[in-house]
């Protein structure tokens, strides 16, 4: 039987979550304070924390699964479901919100119909607020994908995500 | 190496860039500059050198503070000072260097000052700058002017003098020094540096840690992360001074996930530390032995509280405790730990560097030296400013920073990040140090002073500040879990037309509560935005539960838009930008607001050139 897009992409995942924990294994020792830095390291690799990831780290620091599930869940960093092609974050800091970020995070929601916390149905891309950059000086800031982008509006904000959305192929 | 080759060394490779007999070109690369579009400056600079087949040397920078210009340029012709653009496009840089280095004309129209020595016609000196006349940089005394990741340029302005010297004295004795100097934290608590590592200094105990708070946390600050970025050995020459004083081996640098340009900074600088001698064994060639590891936050506010990020350090969810134990006392794995603010540390590197006398000729006598802003929001020169302390308040909105945007009455500046306050314009008088700003309410804090005008609204301010420590409130104790939920709560009804006289004194209660019940810091200060807005912009409130009115704009529920029939002019500039085609009319006739449609997104109340867009 022929595998679909969405198996194809299962079957590459459960691969990169395989050695993913295996360099986890390799890089760290085990000690309590790596906590952090293991769950930063994995999701980096995969944009996200699959369950099998944080159970692998519980069993290396000999820490129970809930004190793994609880460390990672404390910290907005760590997301625990998979996010789109593009992350877009905006920035809800103090100048931004001043100069309406806000606008922009509603515009968002009501034209393309996504949230904060939330990806796209075509999984292209996944916005989120964050509570200040430090670019204040050139409010309002939204993060393309690591690429900072200063005085934006909603108009700018929509051309961008429209740009992303014009894609093709599979995310 | 010792300090006396390492600085000559250092100082000729200074000199040999600064009288380069070709051009030299300073780019600013930290975030505000990248975000503005500088790597497109650096390609446009680079492609025009070789097109005008011109050598020279394109030196990325930190940040020199103009943010509102940013991205900057600074060409140095030699024999001629640096001189300054900024608002740059590519092709304005194509234009700008093109003029300048072929045709010898340096636009004076389009500069914005001269730095260095000699002078230009028709540039002013950039000490002439009502945003640069009224500073004193100090912490940030080389940032924008170096390139942070030379470590040479840092030794060739002084840097590691400062240690070289503590070196040679005992380690009571450069705390004594730090004590003399009057320096307190600039992390917000303001406590008096060198009495702090006194107490971890004091102890029984062998081992001790030195920690750099970089988790800066307040939403509206970017000092510290234009710090790390701009300049980081003046922070890790200062962690050195102190790990030093307190009698540490091993030290930390907590830095936010959210700054990874200031990452890769302290990174690089530490691995210049190892290969130069200044970090390991033998610094210096003494006896101090030092080493920094780097932690990362994982995007918690509360993690830049004391025992909160010693949580975190250790691996765990970032939840204060109760003190005592102090830090100093039982800290990190219930050692003695001294944590200090990158900013206190930049000021370190700089006290032992020029002497606590120097440092405490600036400033007022309960506030010495000077303090860093990050100026932010409706002001037209927004930026990294450093002024002594004890300068009105007045002078920094209006003289360094201009003043109001588009013609707008300016209302407050809200200082200390959502541990602060919200001050009127009305107090511009206030000094600014760390008593007086306390007396109006307010906290210095870290550095944040986000300035605010007619078009915001206080009550959404204090909802705001409430919606952020709410969410970041780790939920241990109940009077700040339930007690910020609660005041929310409160604020959201107002916003949103449900709120009742009562409210506001339940406010207050509830304030007063929260303050005193609260473990930490975070909900200690929680309630403050929402205290000072009540004392100084009462009748906002007023309007909102009374009136159910929110005269700024900004409450939805609270107001709508309409087109005055007597200024409009049919332009149709509010008809082409609405996204809802709420707003309609034909050309050269008066346009009307359909209420229905509008979302109230406020786009063509920005757009409006006449002002015919009105609040109701």
């Amino acid at each position: 039987m022929e595998r679909t897009a969405s198996q194809e992409r299962f079957g590459e995942e459960e691969k990169e979550i395989a050695r993913v924990i295996v360099d986890l294994d390799r890089e760290f020792e085990g000690r309590p304070e790596e906590l952090i830095p293991m769950l930063q390291k994995a999701q980096r690799a995969l944009n996200y924390l699959p369950e099998e990831i944080l159970l692998a780290i519980a069993r290396k620091l000999r820490l129970p699964a809930a004190k793994v599930f609880g460390t990672a869940t404390f910290y907005e960093q760590f997301r625990l479901r998979p996010v789109g092609k593009h992350i877009i974050k905006v920035c809800r800091g103090t100048a931004c919100h001043v100069k309406g970020s806000d606008r922009i995070t509603h515009d968002i929601q009501s034209r393309f119909h996504v949230g904060p916390g939330e990806t796209s149905e075509d999984r292209k891309f996944t916005l989120e607020t964050v509570a200040c950059f430090g670019s204040c000086a050139l409010a309002p800031v939204m993060v393309v994908d690591e690429s900072v982008k200063g005085r934006m509006d909603p108009s700018k904000a929509r051309k961008i995500l429209e740009s992303i959305q014009e894609e093709t192929g599979i995310s | 190496m010792d300090y006396t080759s390492m600085k000559a060394r250092a100082y000729r490779r200074w000199e040999h860039l600064i009288n380069l007999p070709q051009p030299l070109i300073f780019i600013g690369m930290g975030t505000c500059g990248r975000a503005s579009g500088a790597k497109e400056i650096l390609e446009a600079a680079k492609r025009t050198l070789k097109k005008l087949n011109t050598l020279g040397r394109i030196v990325p920078v930190g940040c020199i503070g103009m943010c509102y210009a940013e991205p900057l340029m600074a060409v140095r012709k030699p024999e001629r000072p640096f001189v300054y653009y900024g608002n740059l496009t590519s092709s304005k840089t194509e234009e700008i260097l093109t003029s300048y280095l072929l045709e010898d004309d340096p636009k004076p129209e389009r500069a914005l000052c001269t730095q260095g020595e000699g002078a230009m016609e028709g540039i002013s000196p950039i000490s002439d700058l009502p945003m640069i006349r009224y500073q004193k940089r100090i912490a940030l005394r080389n940032c924008g002017l170096i390139d942070p990741a030379n470590i040479d340029h840092y030794i060739a302005r002084g840097g590691y003098s400062g240690l070289n010297r503590a070196l040679s004295m005992q380690p009571e004795e450069v705390i004594q020094e730090i004590k003399e100097s009057g320096l307190r934290g600039r992390g917000g608590a303001g406590f008096p540096t060198g009495v702090k590592w006194e107490f971890a200094s004091g102890s029984l105990n062998r081992t001790r840690y030195m920690v750099c708070n970089a988790d800066e946390g307040d939403p509206g600050a970017f000092m510290d992360r234009s710090l790390l970025e701009g300049d980081p050995h003046s922070v890790l020459e200062g962690m050195l001074i102190g790990a030093y004083a307190i009698g540490a081996r091993e030290g930390f640098v907590y830095i936010r996930a959210e700054y990874p340009l200031a990452i890769a900074q302290i990174e690089n600088a530490l691995i210049q530390m190892t290969e130069y001698g200044l970090i390991g064994d033998g610094i210096l060639e003494s006896n101090f032995q030092f080493d920094i590891h780097i932690k990362q936050g994982a995007g918690a506010f509360v993690c830049g509280e004391e025992t909160a990020l010693m949580a975190s350090i250790q691996g765990g969810r970032g939840m204060p405790r109760s003190r005592p134990p102090f830090p100093a006392q039982e800290g990190l794995w219930k050692k003695p730990t001294t944590i200090n603010n990158v900013e206190t540390l930049a000021n370190v590197s700089a006290i032992l560097q020029r002497g606590a006398t120097w440092f405490s000729g600036y400033g007022t006598e309960k506030s010495r030296g000077t303090k860093t802003f990050s100026l932010a929001g409706k002001v037209k020169r927004t930026g990294l400013i450093e002024v002594p302390m004890g300068i009105k308040l007045g002078v920094i909105i209006n003289d360094i920073g201009g003043g109001g945007v588009d013609g707008k009455k300016l209302k407050a500046v809200q200082t200390g990040g959502p541990s602060g306050g919200c001050i009127p314009m009305t107090l511009r008088d206030l000094s600014v140090d760390y008593e007086s700003l306390a007396e109006a309410g307010s906290i210095m804090g870290s550095g944040g002073m986000v300035v605010m005008d007619e078009d915001s609204c206080m009550v959404d301010i204090a909802r705001y500040f409430l919606t952020f420590t709410q969410s970041e409130s780790c939920g241990k104790c109940m009077p700040c879990r339930l007690g910020t939920k609660q005041m929310l709560e409160i604020l959201e009804d107002i916003c949103q037309g449900r709120g009742e006289l009562e409210d506001l004194s339940l406010l207050e209660s509830l304030s007063k509560a929260v303050k005193k019940g609260a473990l930490c810091g975070l909900g200690q200060t929680a309630p403050n935005p929402v205290e000072t807005t009540l004392r100084y912009f009462r009748e906002e409130y007023e309007r909102h539960v009374l009136d159910k009115k929110c005269e700024s704009g900004v409450c939805k529920a609270l107001f709508h838009y309409e087109i005055d029939p007597e200024t409009c002019t049919g332009c149709m500039a509010c008809a082409r930008h609405c996204p809802s085609q709420a707003a309609r009319g034909e050309k050269k006739k008066i346009h009307v607001i359909d209420q229905d449609k509008c979302t109230k997104c406020g786009v063509c109340y920005q757009v409006c050139k006449f002002g015919a867009v009105m609040v109701c």
